[in-house]
């Protein structure tokens, strides 16, 4: 097999060191290891980190390949410096059957760019009323450990309650996407000053906060432990942080686009920021940014939702919902946890890979960076800095509300068990 | 001036005081017996309505042949738009045909604002009321309306409405002529209060440059003019309120509650009126009710603004008038 040594690395962060691959494992961590048949990556003082596994992203695939497929967005994801990512189940069909979960494991494979995890639906069609089979799902090739009608909630609560109960027979985790329905009718973007100004339908916090308040108690209830999605309020943050201290078995996550986007920029009506939950406040961006850094939120997951162009160009009420973000997300943490001292690269690597890995129960990911474990590996030119161009992305779509804007950080180098899908920022 | 009329908030004072006195202007075409200018000879102007409504697009239609301009009328009913056209396609479509503006009715807040700023098309765009965000023209034709009655016809040339007590009632939520209103009538002035049950206020409300009450008798004696917004009767189902005779009795406009409001307050309604809803056919009918005034005053205000946004720097009316009155 062949060897790859990585040279003057900053391993987490950390002062320079090599690194060598040795085939799909990491074969040693230290200074001054010789390069003696093994091609070099001089590292220069990048940072490397574990392969980043993302907890919460839409490829698409079955149904709308016209904005991603497997492989696109697999391709996006090592881009970013991803190793795994868990696929979402509003597919069309909805992934609710072990079928459609094989279908999108399968692709995953041959895709050979990261690992695909598929997440089943919790309820047939996502509609809220009937358990899906998710042992089935659980025991089918893919594996499914992750259970999310994401896009839609589960909002009954005897139907949560069940499922919480349900998934715990086989280790499963059910991500709640916390929407209360009623309260969300019609709702277009944070309801607050802005959205009163513009005349768009509101969309209360509250709306958020209720069911994650529910959800965690049912949680608590049956013994059960439960994934909050893409966390947006101050609130949120509060309950999450007091069901926590209550020894709650409860996760959350964050989205790279809550840490940084306000709802002031829905004042421009481009439906390029319009996103399910809405972009919120300035006051509800500094409190996630201060609860992933204490660990009260655990994870950064980055919701990539791919649209084709024609459903972001046109009115606000028109569009579709979502913007991706497997290509942005390491620059945009950089840039609101790293750069502003919240969180160092360890911390990255843990809110960004070893946790989301650990939630997830993906096998092989997420692990150290040391001898003997799987050459999962993300190599970072932290000290770039330039504009994002979406013209360059390996995602089919391009609807990323960071366009034109400078963020920091660039990932360089993906290898995913020892091969590299990712050579000096381009694709292999 | 800018290029478009997207929003009653982009207006300064001296824009808004400038379309107001041009619309006096206006209103003596009126007076003759050829209502007609050449002002917008050979301007084509499209009237885009994607959502029902009569009396905006006819008042804008009356205004736009007032001038003199080649008017096309596209409503969405039966067009492309119901085969699933977008709003750029079409808007793109009718530019091909040479339009100078558009005046766009849409369901959807921001849908002017996309049209004049995404790049799409070149035309001038007028916001013929959009959502629930804005309808500036509307604003506009209320504020007219108030100078007229309030500071007078000739004595309110170049003035605003400063000091003025104006009184907004009802579904503040919902509609698009109370923004529009407070932004302007604030430009000029004016006090506004709005009056509501809470549930038809929006969340964000308190940060409006405006005062809220939940108790319509306390606010009308203090009132120059009080508006009435129509209420529609589907809102108890999504229970805004419990039944509209509660919301009758506490939030409507009869004849005992228009005696409590000072001798020279005005009542005004942008229409269509629900009759026994938020206003009494007393009070619809009174000679204090400036309901079809409104409606005169529309067509003024719209050939104001078209002749500003589309005229350019010649005079509208005063050359004509100085030829017909030797």
């Amino acid at each position: 097999m062949s060897k790859i040594l990585i040279r003057g690395a900053k391993v987490l962060g950390g002062e320079p060191q090599d690194v060598l691959i040795d085939g799909q494992t990491i074969a040693q961590v230290g200074t001054g290891l010789p390069a003696e048949g093994a091609e070099v990556v001089e590292a220069g003082g990048k940072v490397l980190l574990p392969g980043l596994v993302d907890l919460h992203t839409h490829l698409r695939e079955p149904g709308r390949e016209d904005s991603e497929t497997v492989l696109t967005g697999t391709r996006a994801a090592a881009s970013g410096g991803y190793t795994t990512v868990f696929a979402m189940a509003n597919t069309f069909p909805v992934a609710d059957t072990a079928g459609v979960v094989e279908q999108v494991w399968r692709l995953g494979k041959e895709s050979g760019y990261c690992d695909v995890q598929p997440i089943g639906a919790v309820t047939v069609g996502l509609k809220g009323a009937k358990l899906a089979e998710l042992g089935a799902m659980h025991e089918s090739a893919a594996g499914v450990t992750v259970f999310s009608d994401d896009g839609k909630c589960v909002h009954d609560a005897v139907i949560m309650r069940r499922a919480l109960e349900y998934v715990k027979a086989f280790g499963g985790v059910v991500a709640q996407h916390a929407q209360e329905p009623r309260l969300t009718e019609g709702a277009q973007m944070n309801e607050g000053v802005v959205s009163a100004e513009l005349g768009l339908g509101g969309w209360p916090a509250v709306a958020e906060e209720s069911i994650i308040a529910r959800d965690v108690l049912l949680a608590e209830h049956v013994g059960s432990r439960v994934h909050i999605c893409h966390l947006s309020t101050a609130g949120s943050v509060e309950i999450v942080r007091w069901a926590k201290s209550r020894g709650i078995d409860v996760t959350a996550e964050v989205t790279p686009h809550h840490l940084l986007l306000t709802d002031e920029l829905v004042r421009s009506y481009n439906p390029v920021y319009k996103v399910n939950p809405p972009l919120r406040t300035e006051r509800d961006v500094m409190a996630l940014r201060e609860a992933l850094a204490d660990g009260t939120i655990d994870i950064v997951a980055t919701d990539h939702a791919p649209h084709p162009h024609e459903d972001k160009d046109c009115e606000w009420a028109a569009a579709a919902m979502g913007m991706v973000g497997l290509e942005t997300a390491l620059s945009v943490v950089q840039e609101t946890m790293v750069d502003t001292g919240l969180l160092d690269w360890a911390g990255v690597a843990d809110r960004m890979s070893f946790t989301p890995a650990r939630i997830g129960r993906a096998a092989g990911q997420g692990r150290p960076v040391s001898a003997g474990e799987p050459a999962n590996l993300t190599l970072v030119d932290t000290a770039y800095r330039g504009r994002v161009d979406p013209a360059g992305f390996a995602s089919r779509s391009r609807n990323t509300p960071y366009e034109g804007r400078e963020l920091p950080g660039r990932v360089t180098h993906t290898w995913l068990r020892g091969k590299a899908t990712l050579v000096d920022g381009k694709l292999t | 001036m800018q290029r478009h009329l997207i929003s009653a908030a982009d207006l300064t004072r001296d824009d808004a005081v400038l379309i107001l006195d041009t619309a006096e202007e206006m209103a003596r075409v009126a007076d003759r017996p050829i209502k007609k200018l050449p002002t917008l000879r050979g301007r084509t102007v499209v009237n885009l309505f994607f959502e029902d409504s009569t009396r905006t697009r006819i008042s804008f239609e009356a205004a736009e042949k007032r001038l003199s301009a080649d008017v096309i009328n596209f409503t969405a009913k039966g067009s492309s738009v119901s085969k699933g056209e977008s709003l750029k396609d079409t808007a793109q479509t009718l530019e091909a045909m040479g339009v100078d503006a558009v005046v766009i009715r849409h369901g959807a807040s921001g849908a002017p604002y996309r049209l004049a700023t995404s790049g799409w098309i070149d035309a001038a765009v007028i916001n013929a009321g959009d959502g629930t965000h804005q309808h500036p023209t509307q604003a506009l034709l209320d504020a007219f309306t108030m100078r007229r009655r309030l500071v007078g016809r000739d004595a309110g040339l170049g003035k605003d409405l400063d000091g003025r007590r104006i009184t907004i009632v009802g579904d503040v939520l919902h509609s698009r002529v109370a923004r529009s209103n407070v932004d302007l009538l604030h430009t000029l002035g004016a006090e506004v209060t709005l009056v509501a049950p809470p549930t038809l206020l929006p969340v964000g409300v308190e940060t409006w440059p405006c005062e809220v009450s939940y108790d319509l008798d306390s606010t009308l004696p203090k009132s120059d003019a009080v508006m009435m917004l129509r209420v529609q009767r589907e809102r108890m189902n999504a229970a805004f309120f419990p039944t509209e005779r509660e919301y009758s009795r506490r939030y409507g406009l009869d004849g005992d509650r228009m005696a409590r409001m000072p001798e020279h307050a005005i009542v005004m309604h942008p229409g269509p009126m629900v009759r026994g809803m938020e206003i009494t056919a007393e009070v619809a009918d009174s000679d204090r009710c400036t309901v079809v005034e409104q409606v005169t005053n529309g067509v003024s205000i719209r050939m104001a603004v078209l002749y500003l946004l589309l005229g350019g720097n010649e005079p509208a009316v005063t050359h004509a008038r100085t030829t017909e009155e030797k």
